[in-house]
């Protein structure tokens, strides 16, 4: 069906709505002058000044190094996770880790940050620490609100697995362990790669959650941008966020790409396998 | 026969073993924290049992200018109507701005659709916090859509620092997560079911109200909780769009957090965390009644 005339125009404004700030935002990140709603022409001055400020240098590197930690230890975990629940057996366990694992993904974001913080407080004065919000307390806060989009990622893979795979494995003198990282990992591979790209995209771009459980001395990105909006605000800010909003669509481009191409990887084996055809 | 069951064994101790980080990490790191919640809410400085938190929110006032007399408000309560006023509009008007929109991606070619889904979460990745702040530069008195207006010779609007502002942002953050669900129980829908509508002798309005509507209700209801949820307990949005001037439940939490007043923030959050419980569950037992009806 074709779209008619007027769905045209709601669309073109609807995208007109949802771009025109972030389009807004990219030019004057390039702008020449200081200001942020006037343009005078078009310069790299920003993005120069960005790689000169050491604290938000310090910060990527930070960011960087939590998503990274947070991503892998969460599909690690996460992975491991739906392995367990989707061979689990009783209905009722089952239902309760579903529960469970919804929970970091309804609460608001604010609830959580809170009470991680509260909990993480309270355990650091019982042992008697000054601080208790630190560099560990951030990562389990990012492996925590990850681990569920790892394990809705992973899960439906090994649903959609053949059955008869692993069994055929363990038939043919496989043991279990064998048959799984020989036949189910490869399976349920893209379902781990996109969870685990999901994961880092997440981890890099919270900062409520953020906000709440890191100490005073760690400052992610996010974080920094906060800290920056707080004072006079210029392009450079501007600058930083033009570039983590092409890092995080780069790697989302190339998760889609990765994932098509596995995905017809996959189904071409599938095709070969059944129809005994090379 | 005994090779095999030893294989089953194995089997299971590894999915027990696969499971068991999880389920102690889920308990140590979802469930203990929400305890603690409470537990900071119904306690004092010291830990002792309190529930002076609780009567605060609801109890303690503030005067408030009105014109020219100074109004005695419930600060608290205030806030949190104010919260529940500014998500619920916000709600309606993405509802009422995403549903033809989801509609209309439904209709559209495979390709078509895919391409409009990945281009509207586009913007969700441009950070949270400088989305808000380029709206602030947009809806400033001297800001872009002003001049825009001006140079048309239009009056320009005071829009910066009122609540429409915050709606505004609102809006603008979460009206994705309203297209995407209603899109994706859309997509689904059985076209056989709108062609035997009309034929039945509906009009567009009949089958919009009659078949469309119920069915795509269930998307409709996650649509409006992926909204309503993030948008009542924002901060940020109305401390940059509203200049200040309309604090919400958000940022009355975070305020309390930066002053170090940890168990009355808990006690904010314990409310908010109720108040929420008990609207999904109604609006879960309000969209099961329309299923089963």
């Amino acid at each position: 069906m074709k779209m008619k005339p007027i769905a045209k125009v709601y669309t073109a404004l609807l995208m007109l709505f949802l771009f025109a700030p972030i389009a807004i935002l990219i030019v004057f990140s390039f702008n020449s002058a200081k200001s942020l709603s006037v343009f005078s022409g078009f310069s790299l001055h920003w993005y120069q000044e960005l790689l000169r400020d050491s604290e938000t240098l310090d910060a990527v590197r930070n960011t960087l190094v939590l998503a990274v930690s947070a991503s892998v230890i969460s599909t690690l975990m996460g992975t491991a996770a739906a392995v367990g629940i989707y061979r689990l057996r009783s209905r009722y366990l089952r239902a309760a880790l579903d529960t469970v694992t919804n929970i970091p993904m309804i609460n608001p974001d604010i609830i959580t940050g809170i009470s991680l913080m509260l909990m993480f407080v309270f355990v650091g004065r019982f042992f008697g620490a000054a601080t208790s919000l630190n560099f560990g307390t951030m990562l389990i806060s990012h492996i925590t609100f990850c681990l569920p989009y790892v394990i809705l990622q992973v899960l439906p893979k090994l649903q959609q697995m053949d059955h008869a795979l692993p069994e055929a494995a363990m038939d043919l003198g496989c043991t279990p362990l064998k048959a799984f990282f020989k036949v189910e990992v490869p399976e349920i591979m893209p379902g781990i790669v996109t969870g685990l790209i999901m994961a880092f995209t997440l981890s890099l771009d919270d900062f409520v959650i953020s906000y709440f459980t890191s100490g005073n001395g760690f400052q992610t990105l996010p974080i920094r941008i906060y800290n920056m909006t707080k004072k006079t605000v210029t392009p450079k800010m501007y600058a930083l966020a033009t570039l983590i909003f092409f890092v995080i669509l780069a790697m989302l481009l190339i998760t889609n790409l990765m994932d098509a191409n596995t995905a017809t990887d996959v189904q071409d084996a599938k095709r070969r396998r059944n129809t005994g055809t090379q | 026969m005994k090779t095999s069951l030893s294989v089953k064994g194995q089997r299971s101790l590894i999915q027990r073993i696969a499971l068991a980080p999880y389920s102690v990490w889920a308990v140590l790191f979802i469930l203990v924290p929400l305890v603690f919640v409470a537990y900071y809410a119904f306690t004092d400085q010291n830990y002792a049992f309190t529930t002076d938190n609780i009567t605060r929110f609801f109890t303690a006032t503030s005067q408030v200018a009105d014109g020219d007399t100074v109004r005695e408000v419930h600060t608290y309560l205030l806030i949190f109507g104010r919260s529940l006023k500014l998500a619920v509009i916000s709600t309606l008007i993405c509802l009422l701005l995403g549903y033809p929109f989801a509609y209309l991606i439904a209709k559209a070619s495979p390709r078509t659709q895919s391409l409009l889904i990945t281009v509207i979460m586009i913007p969700m990745w441009m950070n949270f916090l400088i989305r808000t702040y380029a709206w602030m530069t947009i809806l400033q008195d001297t800001g872009i859509l002003n001049s825009f207006l001006r140079f048309f010779g239009i009056k320009p609007l005071h829009i910066i620092g009122t609540e429409g502002a915050v709606v505004i942002g609102m809006v603008y953050d979460y009206l994705p997560y309203m297209i995407l669900p209603i899109y994706s129980v859309m997509a689904k829908m059985d076209e056989r079911l709108i062609e035997a509508a009309y034929d039945l002798g509906c009009d567009g309005a009949g089958v919009l109200r009659r078949v469309i509507w119920p069915l795509s209700l269930p998307g409709v209801i996650s649509g409006i909780e992926m909204v309503l949820i993030p948008s009542i307990s924002t901060f940020y949005i109305s401390q940059k769009l509203g200049n200040g001037k309309f604090y919400l439940i958000g940022d009355a939490i975070e305020s309390q957090y930066t002053a170090n007043n940890l168990h009355f923030a808990a006690a904010i959050a314990f409310v908010l965390m109720i108040v929420l419980l008990i609207g999904m569950a109604i609006l879960q037992r309000g969209a099961n009644r329309r299923a089963a009806a």
